[in-house]
């Protein structure tokens, strides 16, 4: 009952969503400089005085829970209270944010310059940024994360609505760089550690800190629910530890409620697209460094297009929670005696989380390209295979992107199409932004691969290995799949669907949906799909099909109808990569896996393994070189059991259970029917 | 500001006992007349004795004479808004009695969007052929006549033992509107009655609700509809005597039936007295008390109910339960006291008391001290608790309460006192910077010897200037307890209005007192505004009492609503809804006002599984046959 509420059959179409607003359009016709300096009032929460960062940290150190915990410390570690206590006080220290004005107002400066080369325009739904800004409830601002620009850009947008700024939880690496750490800081970020497991000081001078903000109102607590930037462009699975947070004082019945507002920034065009391409190729990833900032100076000199940033409609945690938790749990014992949350708590925290997610993608902009980079991997890879004169004929493209159009608006998708152009002009328009990735000639567009590389003149061939070729393609293949992967949420389930109906032995229901129930259950850490939702999720995809028309569902069986073959077709290739690509790295277990193998390790091994066999021809998803798809897919063979992590000395080992991974790879490709355990009847 | 407002300090008995009289005479003054000496009769039940007037006690046995059928109290005293729109407090029974209350109409505009045009009168008179036809066990009738005890299965007299005081009951009484009412009224006389009573009652298979002041607020006067047996309500009015008085060991015996003020006022007249003053005091019975697990507002100082019973008799289908003697604490067991307490009549009638008596205290005082906001005053509250210096009773009002107890002052008679109170507003809003619509009062009362109290009075307001407070003088303070008094009257000037509203209850641990204040209260505005409410709902709060370990916090709340089709059940959605986030920040059921059917359904939640079943086995043992049908607690 509880999960259907928070799941409602979601018809997007109905929702209304509001108009944007291009920010940078004023920049370009008035002074950046009076604009910085400009009067600066925002409402504050219930009326209250602004906190000074100093206040805000003595009143951390004097909480019951922090006393709690540092005398515990002290009892366990027979250090002395003092000793634990300065220790706490640096850790907040460390941590703190310090948010200054002037600081802002030197951002608000220098980004209008900056955003103005990078970017066409800035869109913002105004009146969402309103919603959240009637401060009833403390606020927590959840923003999708794809890259480094993400918060800076919050915190530019609050400013120039004049709304109150928010404190933003930021990973320690940025700390690295010495003097932007710092400016950060001022600018409302606080530093935390990027791990602190078994840390309880750290762990209550952290939790107490952002609860402390929080149920005073002082300002909006800001995160990232992804925990860092997807490479991808895909949502991330998100994170708990500060959701569970943030949503303990609304549990404790500390404060009344609490107002998360899911926020979904999206690029036309990712600053860091190549580098998340390379670096999920194995290039690692430059460490931040300020030196490193200035150097990825010439990415200024480009056109990255715009950005559309969409504050989502505020969702009340005790909404959320009505009905899912019994808040009487916390009656026997003290508040600020820290517990770890019960498992009614977590599994509540986390289908919160997975909603939120969904929340954000839902609001994303969706630009035209990414219609079309979807539909050039899959011509890419058709070509592959078929060995056809390379790339679509323009026109082409243009009438199946305007057939995708039409299908993406139908399942309800937040799509960025201006309607009084001509689609020719804006498929033109859209490849000219990506020139980087695309390729026009003679009037057929590709992907800018370039058989035998690009050489430049006066190189010898030589020094290009095939590896090499292959993994300069992949980076733009990545690159280009990341753009698609901004919309796979919109047709995930379809998808899933689709690919169940090809998979499954017959047209019966049940059949398809234990075929379904398996595939989702398999990808359930590749992409969002909230936990214990199958059944609501195959409604879905089956209501939308049936929408579009590619579907007939009787009382017993589904049925893809005549035109529904190229929806089903298309779908299915959409999601072919990856179930490709599960099925090599369960055959890499299978074949290749030694007995020590360590999961660092891993990654390297069967990226070799994968190369192999693209460069042999057995392959033909060059996507599947993606480090991300093969740690999602490692971590759903843990899930399901058929690895195990063997704790030994250094760290830890993969034990397979071939014969379990074997089964999973044939079920995956179709060659053994899907077990009816693995998921709830329908 | 420590001015003496009573004087005293003779030791004479007489003097004390007049001043006490004329204390508590000043939020109760009942009829006093000279001649109700302590009876220690015994009891004849026969008909022509019980007809004899009872001079001096406050309940007749008929009490529609003197009090509203449809409403709170007395006939003659009530709220009314007069020909020139100001609200007058009529009769002469209370201090505000007769008295022009200027404020009341300005506040009842602007808290509800009341408007004196908009009338909702009640119904005038009660028709008895409203009222479903009684069902009379004609066996269990004819051997009750034969015992002489009175009886009556009139209309009125069974409609008036049908409820308490709960919002939709006195509503749908205002309607004209009666469900299932008693059967037949009986009006033992004393315990040997009661015995004959519940035999009867058990030969014959009849259902038997006992009924003390009437006063319940948790729907437990209420008959099951479902109950096909003939119901009795048993009244125990008219068990009133205080039976012997031991001042050797400080001890009274009394009849259950005696109401508050009775007892009170007898007692005072020996120089002595109980010291226990639950606001409903004047109507409700030491029976009833015992029954709900009442408290007192000066617990402070002489406990709770459960703190001042020494000895309880109780008439139950199985026979009659009672403690063998009456030393002051036992090893022996569970006490078989805490079975009999909070029963809600669901086990048995309790016929008999024994309760610990104080000699009456030598010196009074009110007092009260504002604080800048409520965090300010609840930390001055934990730190009185703490210090275990609280005096005989220290409540603390919210920002809301303030202003309504302010709209309650009556016409000040001279320029000069209403320029005092200009001066003194300023004082603390302009000079000390208080905000008008923050700040909050604590209302103090003091007893004991002069000199104590004058000590005790500045420990406490000591303790309050750390926290902010100022002492506001004794006037604030007591207006603030005459205010307990005539809420309830108030209730029914708002219904005449379209105003709807009731209080509750809880106690809760100090450190979640804030949390519970802000978050039920926030709760009640919410569920108003989601359930259609059209106007902002008055949603305020104060504390009570303090113990050393928690508070206990008193909720009111009130809406107009005009606009809503059923608003009774709106208001009993709201207040689920109230209780549950209660509950959810770590509240009890409830503090005093018991469970009744009202709370019913989170009984099992509080006490658990086992909870429920040891109390379930103690009914199925006491009473098989649920002779005590009124279905309350389980």
């Amino acid at each position: 009952m509880a999960t259907e509420a928070i799941y409602p059959h979601r018809d997007p179409m109905l929702k209304k969503r509001d108009d944007f607003e291009d920010m940078l359009e004023e920049r370009r016709n008035s002074s950046d400089l009076r604009y910085a300096l400009r009067c600066y009032t925002p409402v504050l929460y219930k009326g209250l005085a602004p906190c000074k960062a100093s206040m805000l940290k003595s009143m951390v150190l004097q909480s019951d829970q922090l006393h709690h915990v540092i005398g515990q410390v002290s009892r366990e570690t027979g250090r002395a209270a003092d000793d634990v206590q300065e220790e706490a006080s640096a850790i907040l220290e460390e941590m703190a944010h310090c948010l200054q004005l002037s600081t802002v107002r030197f951002f608000a400066f220098t980004l209008s310059k900056v955003f103005k080369t990078l970017f066409r325009s800035i869109c913002v739904n105004e009146e969402g940024i309103q919603r959240q800004a009637i401060q009833e409830h403390p606020v927590v601002l959840l923003p999708s994360h794809r890259s480094y620009m993400d918060f800076l850009l919050m915190s530019y947008i609050l400013y120039t609505y004049d709304i109150a700024l928010p404190v933003i939880a930021a990973g320690m690496d940025f700390m690295g760089m010495k003097f932007v750490g710092e400016m950060l800081r001022m600018s409302g970020a606080f530093f935390i550690r990027r791990s602190f497991g078994g840390d309880k000081l750290y762990w209550s001078v952290f939790s107490e800190y952002v609860k402390t903000m929080l149920k005073n109102g002082f300002a909006p607590v800001e995160f990232f629910l992804e925990g860092t930037r997807s490479r991808t462009s895909k949502s991330l699975t998100p994170k708990l530890g500060l959701l569970n947070i943030v949503m303990d004082p609304y549990l404790k019945g500390e404060v009344y409620d609490i107002n998360v507002v899911p926020v979904s920034i999206s690029y036309e065009r990712i600053l860091e697209e190549a580098l998340y391409a390379r670096e999920m190729l194995g290039v690692p990833k430059p460490k931040e460094s300020t030196s490193g900032l200035f150097k990825a100076r010439k990415v200024l000199s480009e056109d990255y297009g715009s950005i559309h940033v969409y504050f989502g409609q505020p969702v009340s945690v005790r909404s959320l929670a009505q009905g899912r938790v019994n808040r009487c749990q916390f009656n026997l014992v003290p508040r600020h005696i820290p517990r770890r949350p019960s498992e009614e708590i977590q599994s509540f925290v986390n289908d919160s989380a997975y909603r939120l997610v969904r929340a954000q993608e839902e609001n994303m902009v969706l630009k035209p390209w990414v219609l079309l980079a979807s539909l050039l991997l899959q011509n890419h890879h058709q070509d592959q295979t078929a060995g056809q004169k390379r790339g679509m004929v323009l026109e082409e493209l243009t009438a199946q992107a305007v057939w995708l159009r039409d299908m993406f608006r139908e399942y309800g998708a937040f799509l960025h199409w201006p309607d009084h152009v001509p689609p020719s002009e804006v498929v033109s328009s859209s490849l000219s932004l990506h020139r980087g990735l695309v390729r026009v000639c003679e009037g057929r567009v590709q992907l800018a691969v370039e058989q035998g590389g690009q050489v430049k003149p006066g190189e010898p061939h030589s020094t290009v290995t095939p590896e090499e070729e292959l993994l300069s393609q992949a980076v733009i293949v990545l690159s280009c799949a990341s753009y698609r992967n901004q919309g796979l949420h919109v047709f995930l389930r379809p998808a899933l669907l689709a690919s169940a109906i090809n998979a499954a032995s017959s047209n019966l229901k049940q059949e398809v949906f234990n075929s379904f129930s398996f595939l989702r259950n398999m990808f359930s850490n590749e992409f969002i799909l909230c936990p214990g939702a199958t059944v609501q999720d195959f409604e879905e995809a089956c209501y939308l099909l049936v929408k579009t028309g590619a579907l007939q569902v009787t009382q017993q069986e589904l049925l893809v109808t005549e035109r529904g073959q190229r929806t089903v077709a298309f779908l299915t290739s959409m999601l072919d990569p990856f179930l490709q690509g599960y099925q090599v790295v369960c055959r890499f277990l299978c074949e290749e896996a030694t007995e020590n193998l360590t999961e660092k390790q891993f990654v390297p091994a069967v990226r070799k393994f994968i190369i192999k066999h693209l460069l042999a021809g057995r392959l033909r998803y060059t996507e599947v070189l993606s480090s991300d798809l093969q740690k999602n897919s490692l971590a759903a063979l843990l899930r399901l059991g058929a690895v195990q992590k063997i704790k030994a000395a250094e760290q830890g080992t993969l034990k397979v259970n071939k014969v379990m991974v074997n089964s999973l790879e044939d079920t995956l490709g179709g060659r053994l029917p899907t077990q009816k355990a693995v998921g709830a009847r329908l | 500001m420590a001015s003496n407002s009573s004087g005293g300090g003779s030791s004479d008995r007489q003097r004390i006992a007049q001043q006490r009289l004329r204390i508590i005479a000043g939020h109760l003054q009942g009829p006093v007349d000279g001649d109700s000496a302590i009876l220690a009769a015994e009891c004849k039940a026969q008909g022509s004795k019980t007809d004899v007037c009872r001079e001096g006690k406050t309940v007749p046995r008929r009490r529609q004479e003197i009090m509203k059928w449809n409403g709170w109290g007395y006939s003659d005293s009530k709220f009314l808004f007069n020909k020139k729109g100001q609200a007058e407090f009529t009769g002469k029974r209370y201090r505000l009695s007769g008295m022009i209350i200027p404020g009341l109409k300005d506040w009842m505009e602007g808290t509800f969007g009341a408007n004196l045009q908009h009338k909702t009168p009640a119904t005038p008179l009660l028709t008895s052929s409203a009222v479903q036809p009684a069902t009379l066990n004609k066996a269990f009738l004819e051997e009750l006549k034969s015992t002489g005890i009175p009886f009556s299965h009139d209309a009125e007299d069974r409609v008036f033992r049908a409820h308490g005081h709960c919002l939709h009951e006195i509503f749908a009484l205002r309607e004209g509107k009666f469900g299932r009412v008693p059967d037949m009224v009986v009006w033992p006389n004393c315990h040997n009655d009661v015995v004959k009573i519940v035999e009867l009652a058990c030969k014959h298979n009849v259902c038997v609700i006992p009924y003390g002041g009437g006063t319940s607020v948790s729907s437990a006067l209420e008959c099951p509809p479902e109950e096909t047996r003939s119901i009795v309500s048993l009244d125990t009015s008219q068990m009133n005597r205080i039976l012997w008085i031991d001042e050797k060991n400080l001890t009274a015996h009394v009849e259950a039936g005696i109401v508050g003020q009775d007892l009170e006022r007898l007692l005072n007249e020996s120089g002595y007295c109980t010291g226990h003053e639950p606001d409903s005091m004047e109507f409700s019975s030491l029976g009833g008390w015992v029954a709900t697990r009442a408290s007192g507002m000066k617990k402070n100082i002489y406990g709770n109910i459960e703190d001042l019973v020494i000895h309880i008799r109780m008439v139950t289908p199985r026979g009659v339960i009672e403690k063998s003697c009456q030393g002051p604490r036992m090893s022996t067991g569970p006490d078989i006291h805490h079975f009999i307490m909070g029963s809600e009549g669901t086990l048995g009638v309790v016929t008999e008391v024994t309760m610990k008596i104080r000699p009456m205290p030598e010196y009074q005082k009110y007092g009260s001290v504002v604080f800048p906001n409520f965090e300010q005053g609840v930390a001055c509250l934990r730190e009185v608790a703490k210090q275990r210096c609280a005096p005989a009773s220290i409540r603390l009002m919210d920002n809301e309460q303030f202003k309504f107890g302010h709209a309650l002052k009556p016409q000040v008679s001279s320029i000069f006192t209403s320029f005092l109170d200009g001066l003194k507003t300023f004082y603390i809003t302009k000079f000390k910077g208080f905000d008008p619509n923050r700040l909050c009062v604590a209302t103090l009362l003091f007893e004991g010897d002069r000199e104590k109290v004058l000590q005790h009075e500045k420990q406490v307001y000591d303790i309050a200037a750390k926290f902010g407070g100022l002492a506001a003088g004794e006037d604030n303070g007591q207006r603030g307890y005459m205010l307990t008094f005539v809420i309830a009257y108030l209730r029914d000037l708002g219904m005449d209005y379209y105003v709807i509203g009731e209080s509750f209850e809880t106690s809760v641990p100090w450190d979640r007192v804030l949390d519970i204040c802000r978050n039920v209260k926030a709760r009640i505005i919410q569920e108003c505004k989601d359930k259609g409410v059209q106007f902002p709902p008055l949603s305020t709060c104060r504390v009570t009492q303090t113990y050393d370990t928690g508070a206990c916090v008193y909720f009111y709340f009130a809406f107009n609503y005009r606009g809503l089709s059923d608003p009774v059940h709106v208001y009993e959605q709201v207040e689920h809804a109230a209780r549950e986030e209660i509950l959810a920040n770590g509240g009890s059921l409830s503090h005093h006002h018991g469970v009744g059917k009202l709370r019913k359904e989170w009984m099992r939640d509080t006490v658990s599984n086992v909870g429920v079943g040891m109390l379930k086995s103690v009914k199925d043992y006491v009473d098989p046959d649920n002779i005590f049908g009124n279905r309350n607690l389980l």
